[in-house]
């Protein structure tokens, strides 16, 4: 009982401590390919650092929402990884409190904060990226539920520790059509909803462009490395919701002892990296899409989660 | 028959990948993106035969392979490539009858379409593998044919109807336990044919007209 309390305290540490390094490989990886040095890959957490001991200006026109954003944004992730298997493979002690569809009502409701956020101040680009991220939104998330649907449907539960093994046991399911348009479409969600290359430029300082950016534009000081260092948690844990729970329950803890729960971080830590060499690969070799192409891009994505249904349903 | 299981899953991923790049056919918009979807798809192709050569032991499904490979994947695209001028591969399709997503949709519903269609056939041929490669090949076609229809340039209308023509040998390397050989290296002589006549009748028209875009060739014009 208590271990499983512990470990799972150990998962949220794990997520707020190498979020911002995630993030720093992946910049540093994007700058390499483009022939550059590139910062150190310990940048983000100087950032943060540095903005934590900035002064934070609010305009005194915003209400508590603005003051209360950065907080709700920075909780969603740490609030998520109780729920995700991030280090073991069996669940542990708030496991059964929320499935995935509870990940996905948490993580809208940091998005809903961080937009009404964006609007508060009446800077002219937070609202305009507030709506492009609403239109990018609500055109995922008939996808996301195509792809829950499916999930459920396969695995017969929502409950992540249930659909992970199910992909592994026996081992051909993992090569299951479904399973694999699944990732497809999960992976085109996951470049959508974090701001990626082929919908939006995560690196990109050209406001009038800027989709998911803008919105904390507005923050400084301690809001900015909250904001900053939530931002890094959310592409970090849908990395792990997307490898522990989608793809494989591999290179996870079976085991209860302390040593093996210690042992899946480098495991885990490993298969991200993996994982982010992927995105840089995809995110180097394509061109950022105009706002109108998106729905092309999500509706290809969506399409992929109907034909994982169909074949799905076909098979049985 | 050692290791169906295997072979079966296998095959059902080649299937699904074969299935993407027919709806990638579909919605790409760069003409040289189809024609290398176009190549992958018809690898796809020989890798599910190759599969089902060892799952059955049919020397006849590796000729099938060894064929495909030869004319789909290097024959055809080369003398795409070589008929048809560099620069209609590296144009941008702007114009198209529908457009990108609503063609998707369509393309969804037309592979639901499929599965329809194959699920009566389903329980006639008692074969293992007809149960993937059946629909699959069947939706390949009906999006085969819905790319010639949605497209209006040249080469990639030309891809979709290659596309159609993949997805027969889709779905007949699954149902017939021994495919004749005759009937695949017909197609092999075949196929290639129309490419090059097509290629050559594209490079005519962009040629005179300096486009590709077939659609708009719908009225005659008196000299």
């Amino acid at each position: 009982m208590i271990e499983r309390i512990v470990y799972n305290l150990l998962q949220v540490v794990v997520v707020v401590a190498f979020a911002p390094l995630v993030e720093g490989v992946t910049s540093r990886l994007k700058e390499i390919i483009q022939s550059k040095r590139g910062p150190s890959i310990f940048q983000p957490y100087r950032d943060i650092w540095k903005l934590l001991h900035k002064d934070e200006i609010v305009s005194e026109h915003s209400s508590w929402i603005f003051r209360a954003t950065p907080y709700v944004a920075f909780a969603a992730p740490v609030f998520v990884a109780l729920l995700i298997p991030v280090l073991t493979r069996y669940p542990l002690f708030f496991a059964f409190m929320g499935d995935m569809l509870g990940v996905g009502f948490v993580f809208a409701l940091a998005g809903f904060f961080a937009c009404l956020a964006a609007a508060d101040t009446a800077n002219p680009y937070g609202p305009m990226g507030a709506s492009r991220t609403r239109m990018v939104g609500f055109l995922a998330e008939p996808v996301f539920i195509m792809v829950f649907f499916t999930i459920s449907f396969v695995a017969g539960s929502t409950i992540p520790y249930i659909v992970q093994t199910q992909w592994v046991t026996p081992i051909a399911n993992f090569f299951e059509p479904s399973h694999i348009l699944l990732l497809m479409a999960f992976l085109m969600l996951i470049l959508a909803e974090d701001g990626r290359i082929p919908v939006d430029s995560p690196s990109g300082q050209f406001e009038l462009a800027m989709i998911d950016r803008s919105k904390s534009l507005e923050y400084s000081g301690r809001g900015a490395a909250l904001m900053k260092w939530a931002g890094a948690m959310k592409f970090f844990v849908l990395i792990i919701v997307f490898l522990n729970v989608l793809v494989t329950p591999w290179g996870l803890a079976q085991g209860r002892d302390i040593g093996s729960v210690l042992l899946a971080i480098p495991l885990v830590l490993l298969k991200v990296f993996g994982f982010v060499l992927l995105l840089v690969y995809i995110e180097s070799s394509l061109a950022k899409l105009r706002l109108f192409r998106i729905t092309e891009f999500i509706g290809a994505a969506f399409v992929i989660s109907v034909v994982a249904v169909i074949t799905r349903l076909s098979e049985i | 028959m050692a290791g169906t299981p295997v072979l079966s899953a296998l095959d059902a991923l080649t299937g699904a990948l074969f299935l993407l790049t027919a709806l990638g056919v579909v919605a790409t918009r760069q003409v040289l993106a189809s024609l290398q979807l176009f190549i992958a798809q018809s690898l796809l192709l020989t890798l599910s035969a190759v599969l089902l050569g060892i799952a059955r032991g049919s020397i006849h499904l590796f000729a099938v392979a060894a064929i495909t490979i030869a004319t789909k994947t290097l024959l055809i695209p080369w003398l795409l490539r070589y008929t048809v001028s560099a620069e209609v591969y590296r144009t941008r399709e702007i114009e198209r009858v529908l457009n990108i997503p609503s063609s998707l949709l369509i393309a969804a519903v037309l592979i639901v379409l499929a599965y329809v269609v194959a699920n009566p056939l389903l329980g006639v041929v008692e074969v293992p593998f007809a149960q993937i490669n059946l629909p699959l090949g069947i939706a390949a076609m009906f999006l085969g044919a819905f790319t010639i229809a949605v497209r209006r340039e040249a080469v990639p209308q030309l891809l979709g109807l290659l596309a159609v023509e993949n997805g027969v040998f889709f779905a007949g390397i699954a149902i017939v336990p021994n495919l004749p050989v005759i009937a695949e290296l017909a197609a092999a002589v075949d196929v290639p044919v129309v490419a090059l006549v097509v290629g050559m009748l594209t490079r005519r028209i962009h040629a005179r007209l300096g486009t590709t875009a077939v659609g708009q060739l719908a009225s005659l014009r008196e000299q």
